[in-house]
């Protein structure tokens, strides 16, 4: 008889650990954190202080550089270096903070959507139907206007905008978990609806959360840099890597580093928040499908 | 027939779009019997059963009859008498291992729900007693197993696990829906055979929901043939076999296959059969 206990499968952070490009991209997203948080330690400059003087100096690998000025200065002579570890700090907390309301809000009405059906369903779907028609970088632009500019009100936009994107695939994963049996031995015990809902299908489901947050933290970093770009973020005596690739923009012909580093910066996070997602993806799934 | 541990009456249900499902099922078992549900795929077998536990997915609608238990109506009961009867007196053995526990949490979590929900045990007088469960199922080394997630055991062992949650609180009617569908063969006869032994022990009247003719022979005690929804055959297990009286049944048992002839081809039920045996039912 077979009664021997398959061998207990690796846990969670064991499998996470196989896939080199969760870690990778955990490892370098951990990076940004530190240097979020200690940017005024970090940084050799103070990222606003301008001098004309030291203007458009270029990284110090180049001809005509100077060693106390890492990636060069910008066009008003400030270190680029120091401006992209302050940079750092929007990002990440726009990263973060929009991400997560984000996700706690579609997955609430993804769950209920999912589990209740009927017209709670119909009601959910369809507000999620009507809001995914709206071009989402001008209606970002829109909110930002309409709400005035600040770190707020970019993260208020992001949230408005992208709960959709959580509640949509919640919506449907709940609904699989919802027709399972063990759902069904759940009712017949008197297990109250919202228990079951939150003790024996928000576990399932979590996987498949975890993964689309990633993936939403870098689109909120991108979503953030291009109302940067367009000056309707954060005021401009923050250093941030949209505003800065404005500001490099002006200078491409004399001084490409102003605009190519805090482009490096962005492309590299928003690739870590997406290599992160897709290697948590295939660590926790096959968990779920066994 | 003493007064009937499970009455169903003329039971008919539909679909939203007015399908029929169920077209006047009537059934009677008495305590301590067990009863064999059988008809093919999409006969209406599982939504009886699902009719008694009250989890008939919404798109299917009861439009007439009863389903007594002990005296007690189950159609419209107020959601407290339910409470008492189901998951307590009413148990069921579903039909997938694989989705039928929580792939999230752990085995002791899953099988002391009922314990601690229904029987309002503490949780290390669950743990107890789920150990002494899995003992009855012939699961050795219940500390590992109560500790595993469902994917660390294998199908048969899934299965054990669900019996002797369906056990658990003694019920008077279980209703095993497919139980052994999804196992290999070997695995399918020693977990009839627990049923089965389970089943005497505890003199529990067992509602055995198959397609397999295999399996009635060798569980049940009496048989209901199920057709599109209607009943067309109800009789001993022993009077199916020696002298079935409907053309359908004779089909249905010509159909099995026959492992002392190894070489006979497999004979389908023919399309006269199920055109006469539809007639015979249209309402």
């Amino acid at each position: 008889m077979a009664d021997l206990v398959h061998a207990p499968a690796p846990g969670v952070f064991a499998r996470i650990a196989r896939e080199p490009r969760a870690v990778i991209s955990g490892l370098f997203i951990g990076f940004l954190i530190f240097c979020a948080l200690f940017a005024p330690l970090i940084a050799p400059h103070d990222p606003l202080e301008q001098d004309l003087l030291l203007e458009k100096i270029p990284p110090v690998w180049q001809e005509g550089s100077d060693p106390g000025y890492l990636l060069g200065t910008d066009g008003l002579g400030r270190d680029l270096f120091s401006r992209l570890i302050h940079g750092a700090r929007v990002s990440m907390i726009v990263a973060f903070v929009a991400g997560i309301l984000a996700c706690l809000l579609g997955t609430a009405l993804g769950l209920l959507a999912g589990f209740y059906g009927r017209w709670v369903d119909t009601a959910i779907s369809r507000l999620v139907d009507i809001w995914m028609s709206f071009p989402p970088v001008l209606l970002s632009i829109l909110l930002v206007a309409v709400l005035g500019s600040g770190l707020h009100s970019v993260i208020v936009a992001i949230v408005v905008i992208d709960w959709t994107r959580f509640c949509r695939v919640v919506r449907t994963e709940t609904l699989a978990q919802t027709k399972l049996e063990y759902v069904d031995s759940a009712v017949t015990l008197g297990m109250p609806r919202l228990r079951i809902l939150y003790r024996e299908i928000l576990p399932n489901v979590f996987p498949v959360i975890l993964v689309l947050l990633s993936l939403e933290m870098g689109i909120a970093v991108i979503v953030e840099a291009i109302l940067s770009f367009v000056g309707l973020s954060v005021s401009s005596d923050t250093p941030t890597w949209g505003g800065m690739i404005a500001e490099g923009r002006q200078v491409i012909y004399q001084a490409w580093w102003v605009l190519v580093f805090p482009l490096a910066a962005l492309f590299l996070t928003v690739l870590a928040f997406n290599q992160l997602g897709d290697g948590l993806r295939n660590a926790l799934d096959p968990a779920l499908r066994r | 027939m003493r007064r009937p541990l499970l009455d169903i009456e003329g039971l008919s249900a539909q679909t939203a779009e007015g399908q029929p499902v169920l077209r006047g099922v009537s059934l009677l078992m008495a305590p301590g019997e067990v009863h064999g549900l059988v008809g093919q795929s999409g006969a209406g077998k599982t939504s009886i059963a699902k009719a008694i536990l009250g989890i008939l997915p919404r798109a299917i609608r009861l439009t007439s009859g009863s389903i007594r238990f002990d005296g007690t109506e189950l159609i419209g009961a107020p959601a407290a008498t339910l409470d008492k009867l189901l998951g307590r007196d009413i148990a069921l053995i579903p039909q997938d291992p694989l989705t039928a526990l929580n792939p999230s949490r752990r085995i002791g979590a899953q099988l002391t729900d009922a314990l601690r929900l229904k029987a309002g045990l503490s949780k290390p007088a669950a743990l107890e007693r789920a150990r002494e469960l899995l003992d009855e199922v012939h699961l050795t080394d219940a500390r590992r197993i109560l500790r595993a997630y469902p994917h660390e055991l294998s199908g048969g062992m899934r299965q054990r696990v669900l019996i002797a949650s369906a056990f658990a609180l003694n019920p008077r009617l279980i209703i095993a829906d497919e139980p052994t569908s999804a196992l290999d063969v070997t695995v399918q006869k020693q977990i009839l055979r627990l049923i089965r032994r389970l089943q005497r022990e505890h003199e529990t009247a067992v509602l055995f929901v198959t397609h397999d003719l295999g399996v009635v022979a060798q569980a049940c005690d009496d048989v209901t043939v199920l057709f599109a929804g209607a009943v067309v055959e109800q009789t001993t297990v022993h009077r199916l076999f020696s002298q079935p009286r409907h053309a359908y049944t004779r089909a249905l048992i010509a159909a099995n296959p026959r492992y002392d002839q190894p070489g006979a081809s497999l004979k389908p039920i023919s399309d006269d059969v199920i055109a006469a045996t539809l007639e015979g039912i249209a309402p």
